[in-house]
Formats: structure tokens, sequence, C-alpha cells
């Protein structure tokens, strides 16, 4: 299953290596990413692969969450069914 | 697959859900209850209890489910079932009080906060079990909590019911004194409409129609804080601009809804019905209906102007969501629900606001007089008398109207009525204080209107 991974938080060094070694160590591929600055602070977002991960949905969600936290982050993490809904006909 | 990442559509969306209040305002399972009609009611409420327990057991686990993956909020799941008149009907009871607390029961038990269709269609004439079910409402909705109740007491087709409409009345007075400790909170949960539909998910007027399948699964969108915001961009530009505006955002809010829709229905194992292209506010700030008139530039919602900029709204939000959505249903259209809406408060409180301006405005959007708090003396006859006008708009013009008045007992102009929750607070508006006793105490029907003859 293809999803999106948006991460946002005060920009500072490490993030990007921070997140992918996050999804690194749960087996999921990142298939494209981009990153923006609005202001101080950063939004990334990146499209991820979940076929080879062993968490449930619901729990890949909350490790994010958790991880994200424990250096300011905001990570969040949802089906790109619904982007795709939304902005393409 | 080749996917290009469209980092600003993304971010569009994540702002219309963290900033804009964007959510699926509610995912309802319409349920046929035609095989739990028995000649014991006690049997017939077992049944029901039985069929909404095992239909409905994992909607609401569903619905969080879908919450969590798709990142979008789903504010409510809820469950309408055949109108318990025709249901009730089979059984010597007189009273069906003990199917209400069968409803809510089951209601309880698998999560829903409201279950709708404790209903009557007396559009042309009551029969002997429609008479009972009117009977039974006011104690059905003060001894249950999470039943809603509705009449349909005219149509295009039929004419109105003018019988039912001062009976009507007097259900209302009397719900209203039976949950006078609570500011008359069981009339939040009684509509009484003209062209009622039978596809509509959103409370408290669903219920499930005689024309609809055995099970099926309707969803209301919503999102005023998104139009709302995507308007701002739009400042000192013409209408056709503010429109194209509405219809964009429209269009992508209810793509939303269908695909949760179709992901609610597959795993539920149940078909999809329709998707309601309705705008649902709500009583937070920044989910307003009137917030969204006044942006396009009236003072106040009410001022000179507010039923144009209505009609625009509501006309914008079907055309954008036409497209987006496979079957389109329910009611469909811009709501104006005082208490609910947290612009439509403020306008009722500083008075530019009127019950009168309320009507007219409900000529061009759904539904009616909705969630409007009148003074509790206001008389049975008077309460009729309302009704009758918001039933005529609908039947004239072949649209759903609806009445959900609430006459607080003890309160008056300037009072505000707490209902809490979703329902917010009702400031207490001014009726015309002229009788309508002798109009009302006539009975019969009104006649359908000569344009209902399209055969």
């Amino acid at each position: 299953m293809k999803s999106i991974v948006s991460v946002f938080a005060r920009d500072r060094k490490g993030i990007i290596a921070y997140v992918t070694n996050l999804l690194a160590e749960k087996d999921i591929n990142v298939l494209d990413i981009s990153q923006t600055l609005m202001q101080e602070y950063f939004a990334m977002i990146m499209l991820v692969d979940l076929a080879d991960c062993p968490l449930s949905f619901d729990e890949l969600s909350q490790y994010l969450q958790e991880r994200g936290e424990e250096r300011g982050l905001a990570i969040h993490i949802q089906r790109q069914d619904i982007f795709d809904a939304m902005h393409r006909i | 697959m080749s996917y290009l990442l469209n980092s600003e559509d993304i971010l569009q969306t994540i702002r219309m859900i963290d900033q804009q209040h964007l959510d699926v305002r509610t995912i309802t399972m319409g349920l046929s209850l035609f095989d739990c009609a028995d000649p014991d009611l006690s049997v017939c409420c077992s049944k029901i209890y039985e069929k909404i327990c095992r239909r409905a057991g994992h909607l609401v686990e569903t619905g969080k489910q879908i919450e969590r993956e798709f990142g979008i909020p789903i504010v409510n799941q809820r469950i309408s079932v055949s109108p318990i008149a025709m249901i009730a009907g089979s059984s010597r009871a007189d009273s069906y009080v003990p199917a209400a607390e069968a409803m809510d029961r089951a209601a309880k038990e698998v999560g829903v906060n409201f279950i709708g269709g404790f209903s009557a269609l007396v559009q042309k004439g009551a029969t002997a079990s429609d008479e009972i079910l009117m009977r039974s409402i006011p104690e059905a909705l003060s001894s249950t909590e999470r039943v809603c109740a509705s009449l349909n007491i005219g149509s295009t087709k039929a004419g109105i019911n003018m019988d039912a409409v001062a009976e009507a009345g007097r259900i209302i007075k009397q719900t209203a004194a039976l949950t006078a400790a609570a500011d008359g909170l069981g009339c939040s949960k009684l509509v009484i409409f003209c062209n009622a539909v039978e596809d509509n998910p959103f409370m408290a007027g669903a219920f499930h129609g005689p024309g609809e399948p055995e099970c099926v699964i309707n969803v209301g969108v919503s999102g005023p804080g998104v139009v709302h915001s995507a308007l701002q961009e739009c400042q000192g530009q013409s209408f056709d601009v503010v429109a194209e505006t509405i219809k964009r955002t429209a269009f992508k809010v209810t793509r939303m809804g269908q695909l949760v829709a179709k992901e609610a229905s597959r795993r539920l194992g149940v078909p999809f019905g329709i998707v309601d292209l309705s705008l649902a506010p709500t009583p937070a700030v920044g989910d307003s209906v009137a917030r969204i008139l006044e942006a396009m530039g009236l003072e106040t919602c009410g001022a000179h102007g507010t039923t144009a900029a209505l009609a625009l709204l509501n006309d914008a939000v079907k055309k954008g969501g036409i497209m987006a959505s496979s079957h389109v249903g329910g009611l469909s259209g811009a709501f104006i629900p005082v208490s609910e809406d947290e612009g439509m408060i403020a306008a009722a409180r500083s008075g530019r606001l009127s019950l009168e301006k309320l009507e007219a405005m409900t000529c061009v959007c759904s539904v009616g007089l909705d969630m409007i708090a009148v003074p509790g003396d206001t008389s049975a006859e008077t309460i009729s008398a309302i009704i009758a006008d918001e039933a005529a708009i609908g039947m004239i013009n072949n649209k759903t109207t609806a009445c959900r008045l609430i006459p607080a007992p003890g309160k008056t102009v300037g009072d505000t009525v707490h209902i809490g929750g979703l329902f917010g607070d009702a400031p207490v508006m001014a009726v015309n204080p002229a009788s309508s006793d002798a109009f009302i105490r006539r009975g019969g029907r009104i006649p359908a209107p000569i344009h209902s003859l399209r055969n």
C-alpha cells in the first residue's frame, strides 16, 4: 500500500536523516520526497511503499507519531488515495 | 505506478483538515426493518434490537479505522431505519414508545450517537398506526436519549395535510413540556418535513425510506470552513469568481466524501447509496455557513442580500459536487440551523437575523427553519402555522423544507437555550404575536399545486 508521510517542524539539521532512518528500520521504501521551507518552518512530504512493512497501519502511525514527538516533529501518515481523490480527476 | 508528488496539493488537503475543519460529517447506515413486524410489539422490539445490533455492529469501528488510515476526521456514525409507524403497525399496541426504547438500546450497544426513523409519512393522511406513532412521539423523545423522530406532513404531489400540521404543533409543545428541565431538548430531535427524502444521512431527519434497499451506506460531507477560507482569497472580486471558487472547493470536498463512502461500503459489505452534498455547520468557530455569506460582503448574516448570497452558495456547492460523486442524494444544500452555527447565533443575538429572514432564506437552500428557539409561551397553533408556511414553500417550489422548532419552556426573547454538543446554543427568537388559531382549526388538506400534475 502506498501512503503519504508528512513531517512538520521548526527547521534544523538532520530531520530528513532521522525520518528516513525511522522508515528504513521498518522496511519502508521511500518512492518520492519533497520539502519546502515556509518561513522557519520545515514541511516534508514523502511517498512511501508499505509492502514490506511488518507493522499494521495503526501501529506504524503510532510509532511514527511517538518517535517524531521525541524530536519535536509532527509526523503523520495517511493513505495516498485521499490526495488522489481530491486533486485528480 | 509512477506518481508525481505534488506537495502543494497535499499541503492544501492537510491544511483543510487541520485548520479549516474539513471532515466527513456522518456515515449513516440505512436499514430496513420491514422483516421485524410482528403482531406482538415486544417481539417486534426484540427483532428491531437484534437486527440493528447485527447489521451495524461494525459500523463505528469501521468509521474509526477509515479515519485513522486516511487521516480524515469522521465526526459521526449513525443509523436510519424504516419509518416505525410502518413496522409497528401490524401490532395491536396503543403506544410505540417501546419501539423507540429498543432503538435507543441498540444505538447504545453499537455506539452510534443518533438513530433516526421514529417516523410517519402522513402527507396525504394518517393511518391508524401513524396516529399511534404521532401520539407516542413526546414520550418517546423524553424517555430515550438517541432516538430521532420525523413526520412528513406535505409534498408537492399530495399537498399539505393540515390535520397533521395541527397535530405537529401539539406534539412539539408536549415534547418541550416533557423535556422542560433540559430547555425543551426533545424538540431538537424532531423534524417536521414537507417533501422528505428517503436517503437523508443527516440527523435528526434521517429515516430509511420504503423505496430503499435492505441496507445501504449514505455519507454526508461538510466543509463550511474550507469554503470560507477559499473565499478569503477572492476578496473584492466579482460573483463569477466567487461561484467558481465555491464550485472547485465543493468538488474536492465531495470527492473526499465519495472515497470514504466507497471505502465504508466495501469494508462493511453494504451497498453504497448516496453522498449528500450539504454544507453542514457546527457551533465551532470557523465552521459556519453564516460566515461564508458574510465573506461575500455582508456585514451580518440577515442583512439585505443574504438570500441572494445563500442562493449562489447553495447552487455552486451542488454544481461543484455533482461531478465528484457517482450518486448524489439526500438533502444536498447548505444547512442553516441557527443553534448549530456560530455565525447564525451571533447574527440572531444582534437582532439582525429574524425568523422572517430565515424563512426567506429557506426558499433557496436546504432545509428549513432549523434549530430555532422560540418563546416558551408560543401556542401550538402558532407553531403549526409556522410549519404550514414552511411546508407551503416546499410544496410550491418542489423542494424539501423542514421545521425543527424549540418552544423552550419558561424562556422568552433575549434568553438563550442551552442544548449542548453539536446542537449548540440557540438565542430565543421573536414570533409574530398575531393569532393563527382559526386558520389552524380548519383542518383538512391544502390541495396539491397545479404543477404537481406533470403526467
